[in-house]
């Protein structure tokens, strides 16, 4: 039984990385033909940083069983590090590639630096009171990065915290400047820069599941108190989930603002939060390829609705709710599953032990 | 596999709305020069972006009835912010646009104008008033004035110069780049003039009702005007609770305070004496402007604000400019690109907004702000 | 005088916050999902109240009344339509729902009413007491909302205490299975649940606009969070912890404003707040859960 199920894993995890490939290797097909369309190909690569961020919260909510409401803070700290990295290396480093890169990592490490700091006292705390301190997490970093002004010339990075008050030597630039944020970002992210990331997010995220370390994660998140009997360092292994999914958010925070070429802190507020909240349910807890498909497909959709103008996003709402309930509804579900699931009666029906339901 | 119908269901949905949307294109309209432009349609700023819509609405439908040039214009919604008004410019350019009106607020103007000046699509926006907007595109022009430089120091120098108070105080908005902004050159031009700031103080979006605080300072600190640079809606707050604690400053306030005065319910007792810098003003007795407000209030049933006249000012720049560059519909958006900088750098424009409009090669319009002071609910010119 | 001033507006500002809460703490505590469609409610039951008021000319208690009822009846509706189906869901589909609720709530809004703000005229006026020879002021909305915001914590906390749809409320927080068993018909607790929720909603929203008078869509979003913030930082199902959570946090709030600095005064709040929980981890007032093996 247990080598059938990891073996359905390891198919599983091919698919996905399978279709995501297959995705690419189409839209680069099209863009590269100039038969795409501006409107998706200006989408790109905000759906693969979506893409990132849906699959590194699935890591929290799906496979640790925590709701997290501040994940926003995390492409944050991402986003704006990793941009005054990249910045400030301009004329350091010439090739665009590589300051991109520079810009992810750096971004990725505040913001594990970040995790473990909101980390270790969060995760003593459960459900909705650790909900409501990512929540808070958000916040605040996003009443900070409105705050802080940062600069840099020939004496490297200054920073100032409420009013600008730096002093930049001639020739200097202000790269955070406060509300307004960073207005002067070098469009450096690609869609093929995109596809990486996903593909290392993928890589990360099924190898830790997939490993020692993610069974002693999920096996805390359907019993912790068990797991902690039989040994399983219950901090460390929440820790290590918690921060992993903090540094791809950030790295997905630095794509995504590198896309742009401007980024305020009000972009990722608790409704960036929850948008990728969404994208995670809506795919299914701990079904990486559902977050992939759900964060795509919800990027699109205000998009594709725009031919209905004012009344956008209220079918939007009503679609969010509609297919909430028509695929959690066990009804609906039982109907839906007759139509389709013929195929796959012999599966055992609680396989997994209804991974989805963790924060249940 | 429980997750079967969910991943199906979504893929489902997503195919047959990409098999919908394909079929939506419109069919081009060869006759008509087609103006885009991307504003807050919906969310907590849509009010500027449905003013602005309907101001340049008003304005193409007058123009298309005259016969001569034709327009035709779609706004698309950016929701104020960044990444969906690229969303919204990607799709206006799908759609054809080969003259833009860039975006109605400054964070998504900041975005969309890089890609303006990327594409070599003109850009003229109404009511994105940030320097960063301009800054390096030689193709994107602005309707208003420039806050930062313009503004907030023209507000001190009036101050100072009518010697209005001796004692300044600052409310602004800490979260917001038209806030900040007006505030800073506010300040730099004070310390110029010797204009004492005596208290300052802020706010943000997610707290932005409750002004105790803030008014508390002012009033302790002894301010005699307080310098509002915000939009009227946050102001209009302030206004009313300071009139509950019995605080009773002078209060200068900046163009985002225009539309005080038409929100539904409000009390113009409060705002008895607010001065402000504005280059509208709805209650004007120009016969362009009592003509505008007519026919705005008619179709829209409300009273227009800057944004509206502001854009309605844009259709008619654009109008004489075309005209005068003898363009015509069939150019592509880079040859209309070129003629437009060529035209507004040379031209000089009279709209709602002001007489005597020049540009420079910036794209910063030069116009008169007129100082005004609200008395018994109206405005009233300041000299 | 500064001092006092700055405590009564806190009062002011945190007794909204509780009202709020203590419509999510009901709705938590019974229904056990987080209704994040609460705080657009309130904006819903402000906007009727105002036509009531500005447009109908109706006496205020009038609107107030109108815009009860017909969040009640909204409330229940939307219970019915969206939460209704997914009873047995797992509470983040729920949550999703809920948060799909909110977004239809706020167009639909807009679209009905226009996103124009409009200034809502206090429903008890614009009067205020003047005490210490005017050194201190409280106006008509403080006392009222105060006033209003013990009522009606007082009477909840007799409902659920000791009517007999209270005790069925208790029932179905503890263990809806076993309240079935006991011929406590579970979905209509939870719809009266709601519509008392909702009810809440639009007194808080009235309560609301009286003391901050500028109405727009979304004027129930950032409420609605920070109540939601006070619910949990109190204890969330617990009723007296809604009460206490959206006191302190209205207190915290505006003394972080004058005290610390008026920029980084969210930052402040939701630091406390954070503090709070790690000391006591279920809220102040929340019950600590002891887990079975």
């Amino acid at each position: 039984m247990k080598s059938r199920s990891l073996n359905r894993n390891a198919r599983k995890n091919f698919l996905t990385y399978g279709l995501v490939i297959a995705a690419y290797a189409v839209l680069q097909t099209i863009t590269v033909t100039g038969s795409i369309s501006s409107s998706l190909k200006g989408m790109l690569v905000p759906i693969c940083a979506y893409v990132v961020m849906a699959v590194s919260l699935n890591l929290t909510v799906g496979v640790l069983g925590e709701l997290s409401l501040g994940h926003a803070g995390f492409m944050s700290v991402g986003a704006f590090t990793g941009v005054t990295a990249a910045m400030a290396l301009q004329n350091a480093v010439p090739y665009p590639a590589l300051r991109l890169l520079i810009g992810m990592v750096v971004g990725s490490i505040f913001a594990a630096i970040a995790g473990v700091l909101i980390g270790i006292p969060v995760l003593r705390l459960k459900g909705d009171y650790l909900a409501i301190v990512t929540l808070a997490f958000g916040e605040i970093i996003k009443s900070i990065v409105n705050n802080l002004y940062v600069g840099v010339d020939e004496h490297g990075l200054q920073l100032s915290l409420l009013t600008n008050k730096l002093a930049l030597a001639e020739g200097g630039k202000i790269i955070i400047n406060g509300p307004m944020g960073i207005t002067t970002i070098e469009k450096l992210s690609t869609f093929t820069a995109g596809f990486l990331l996903v593909m290392l997010t993928l890589f990360i995220v099924f190898n830790l599941v997939n490993s020692r370390s993610g069974r002693a994660i999920m096996a805390i998140r359907d019993n912790r108190i068990a797991a902690e009997s039989v040994g399983v360092n219950v901090v460390k292994y929440r820790l290590m989930a918690f921060v992993t999914s903090a540094a791809l958010a950030g790295a997905a925070g630095t794509l995504f603002a590198m896309n742009y070429s401007t980024i305020i802190a009000n972009k990722f507020d608790f409704n960036t939060s929850i948008l990728v909240l969404v994208f995670v349910v809506l795919g299914g807890l701990g079904n990486m390829l559902g977050s992939i498909i759900a964060a795509a497909a919800l990027t699109v959709l205000p998009e594709m609705l725009r031919s209905l103008q004012d009344y956008r996003m209220l079918i939007y709402a009503i679609i969010l709710i509609l297919v909430m309930i028509v695929t959690n509804n066990p009804l609906l579900r039982g109907y839906i599953d007759r139509l389709f699931g013929n195929l796959r009666r012999k599966k055992a029906p609680v396989q997994a032990q209804e991974g989805g339901d963790g924060h249940a | 596999m429980k997750h079967t119908a969910r991943k199906m269901l979504t893929f489902v949905m997503a195919l047959t709305l990409l098999v919908s949307l394909c079929s939506v294109f419109a069919l081009a309209d060869d006759g008509a020069f087609k103006v885009g432009g991307t504003g807050p349609l919906t969310g907590g700023a849509a009010i500027y972006g449905n003013a602005a819509m309907n101001g340049a609405q008003i304005a193409v439908d007058e123009i298309n009835a005259e016969g001569g040039i034709q327009f035709e214009l779609k706004y698309e919604d950016d929701s104020h912010d960044a990444e969906k008004a690229v969303n919204a410019y990607n799709a206006l350019k799908d759609w054809g646009m080969q003259i833009s009106l860039g975006s109605v607020t400054s964070a998504p103007a900041n975005a969309t104008s890089a890609e303006n000046f990327a594409d070599h699509i003109f850009a003229l926006t109404p009511s994105a008033s940030a320097p960063t907007v301009i800054d390096g595109k030689d193709n994107v022009f602005q309707m208003c004035f420039l806050d930062y430089p313009t503004q907030g120091g023209a507000s001190a120098q009036y101050i100072s110069s009518m010697g209005l108070a001796e004692k300044v105080g600052i409310i602004w908005k800490n979260d917001e780049d038209y806030s900040t902004g007006l505030r800073n050159s506010f300040v730099d031009k004070a310390a110029e003039l010797d204009l004492e700031i005596v208290a300052e103080s802020t706010f943000a979006a997610g707290n932005d009702t409750d002004f105790t605080v803030q008014l508390t300072e002012m009033q302790n600190a002894g301010a005699d005007l307080v310098f509002l640079p915000m939009y009227y809606q946050p102001a209009s707050l302030i206004l009313s609770q300071a009139a509950a604690m019995g605080y009773e400053p002078k209060w200068f306030g900046v163009d985002g305070m225009d539309g005080i005065l038409t929100m539904e319910g409000f009390d113009p007792a409060l705002a008895e004496g607010v001065m402000l810098l504005t280059p509208f003003n709805a209650d004007s007795d120009d016969p362009a402007t009592v003509a505008f407000v007519e026919k705005y209030q008619q179709l829209y049933d409300e009273i227009p604000n800057q944004f509206a006249a502001d854009a309605y000012d844009c259709i008619y720049a654009y109008k004489q400019a075309l005209e005068a560059a003898e363009a015509t519909p069939d150019m592509t958006a880079e040859e209309l690109n070129d003629l437009m900088i060529e035209q507004f750098t040379t031209m000089t424009f009279d709209g709602l907004t002001g007489t005597g409009m020049t540009w420079d090669e910036t794209g910063a319009v030069s116009k008169g702000a007129h100082g005004c002071v609200i008395e018994n609910g109206a405005y009233v010119g300041l000299d | 005088m500064t001092f006092l001033n700055y405590v009564l507006s806190g009062i002011s500002l945190g007794s909204i916050y509780a009202i709020i809460a203590l419509g999510y703490t009901m709705v938590y505590g019974i229904a056990k999902m987080l209704n994040f469609a609460h705080g657009d409610v309130i904006m819903v039951g402000a906007y009727i109240c105002f036509f009531a008021v500005a447009r109908y000319s109706l006496p205020p208690l009038v609107g107030v009344l109108a815009a009860m009822a017909v969040c009640t009846v909204l409330g229940i509706l939307v219970e019915r339509l969206a939460y209704k189906p997914l009873r047995t869901a797992p509470s983040l589909a729920v949550l999703i729902t809920a948060i799909g609720v909110s977004y239809f709530l706020q167009n639909g809004a807009q679209l009905l009413w226009t996103p124009n703000p409009k200034v809502f005229a206090s429903v008890v006026g614009t009067g205020r007491l003047a005490l210490f020879g005017g050194q201190l002021t409280v106006s008509y909305v403080t006392i009222t909302t105060i006033v209003s915001c013990i009522v009606i914590m007082i009477a909840l906390t007799w409902f659920t205490g000791n009517t007999k749809m209270g005790k069925a409320m208790r029932a179905c927080s503890e263990d809806k299975a076993a309240a079935q068993l006991m011929g406590i018909n579970v979905n209509s607790t939870i719809s009266v649940t709601f519509a008392i929720g909702s009810a809440l909603a639009a007194v808080a929203g009235v309560l609301l606009c009286s003391a901050y008078p500028t109405l727009v869509p979304t004027t129930g979003s950032m409420p609605g969070i920070k109540a939601f913030t006070a619910a949990v930082f109190g204890g969330i199902g617990s009723i007296p912890g809604a009460f206490l959570g959206g006191l302190l946090l209205g207190v915290i709030e505006i003394f972080a404003k004058a005290y610390i600095s008026t920029q980084l005064s969210d930052a402040v709040v939701f630091a406390v707040l954070i503090v709070v929980l790690l000391v006591k981890p279920a809220g102040l007032l929340g019950k600590q859960v002891r887990e079975k093996v």
